[in-house]
């Protein structure tokens, strides 16, 4: 499945959802935020949020600096 | 009905023209109560033009004293100021642009244990903390004390901004429910930082104080706004309170104040 992550096109083997493209891109911990279509997904809905061919992927990290 | 000195209509002349602000909005300005945590990257530029703007009272928290390496970003301090505390440093420059201001200094380092007591009296918390413990705390303590808390954090070259306005919008864990592990995430000591930046988003803090202040436009309570200065890029992605938030959230489980320093680790 064809996506935009930062930018970027990708292709990714899973066609599913949030978890799914977390996985297969090797992206863990609880100090990201993931935008589909910028729109932030909650955390709590990563298992069931489906991604569709095209959909635009943002992935944040949280940033501390002052 | 404004109650303004002579000197107060020229020194905010440029405002009260603005008909979105006025005379009403520059007593709304003078009559604020702003708590600035940190006098450091984001601290400076917020507080310096928030001062100039006319916010008539303004806390300023830091522990830290002011080091040569600060001086590439921290413009409310100087090099004659090096070894200072940065409250009081930061108090000189803002006593020196606007006598208005009523500026009180807190030299302690944020903890469960004092931040209530900080965040009491005080409407609006800027957040230009420097570690993630501290911004956890922060936005814990703005959900429990039902604070506004325009919030900025800066890293290398890229820039984040938004508002967490409680019962209003989303918070910072319904963003990242969490802190990175220690050592994960460098800090700006570590990783380094575009001195400007920490002007831009500073200043976007600012302005974002000022609207609230003033109820006027449009604020980034849900909506996180990301500056990428090497490509020169501003995204905003819109960001919705989490029902399932540990803290904000409908059955939250966070109901008491957290110390992450002994396991985050950046300071």
């Amino acid at each position: 499945m064809q996506l935009v992550i930062n930018g970027q096109e990708k292709d990714l083997q899973s066609s599913g959802t949030v978890t799914q493209m977390l996985k297969e891109l090797d992206i863990t911990g609880s100090h990201i935020a993931v935008a589909l279509n910028f729109q932030v997904v909650p955390r709590s809905s990563y298992d069931q949020t489906p991604l569709n061919e095209g959909d635009k992927i943002e992935i944040v990290h949280a940033v501390g600096g002052g | 009905m404004t109650d303004f000195t002579d000197e107060q209509i020229e020194r905010y002349s440029r405002h009260i023209i603005l008909p979105e602000v006025g005379g009403v909005g520059q007593r709304k300005m003078l009559d604020a109560r702003v708590l600035m945590i940190g006098a450091g990257g984001l601290g400076s530029p917020a507080a310096y033009y928030l001062a100039a703007a006319g916010i008539g009272h303004l806390g300023i928290v830091d522990f830290d004293t002011v080091d040569l390496s600060n001086l590439q970003r921290q413009i409310i301090h100087s090099t004659e100021r090096i070894g200072m505390l940065k409250t009081e440093s930061a108090k000189k420059t803002i006593a020196a642009l606007n006598p208005d201001v009523n500026v009180t200094t807190y030299n302690e380092r944020i903890s469960s244990q004092n931040i209530k007591e900080l965040f009491e009296g005080y409407d609006y918390i800027v957040d230009g903390s420097d570690n993630f413990a501290t911004r956890f705390l922060i936005n814990d303590a703005c959900v429990l004390m039902n604070k506004i808390n325009i919030h900025g954090s800066i890293f290398r070259f890229e820039g984040q901004a938004t508002v967490f306005h409680p019962k209003n919008g989303p918070c910072y864990r319904c963003l990242y429910p969490e802190p990175p592990p220690p050592g994960l995430v460098p800090n700006c000591q570590e990783g380094g930082v575009l001195g400007v930046l920490a002007g831009i988003i500073g200043n976007i803090q600012a302005v974002e104080t000022l609207k609230l202040v003033l109820g006027i436009g449009e604020s980034l309570s849900g909506k996180l706004l990301i500056y990428d200065a090497l490509n020169t890029e501003f995204r905003k992605l819109k960001l919705k309170r989490d029902v399932n938030c540990p803290v904000c959230g409908d059955n939250p489980t966070i109901k008491e104040l957290i110390d992450y320093e002994e396991f985050c680790g950046t300071a």
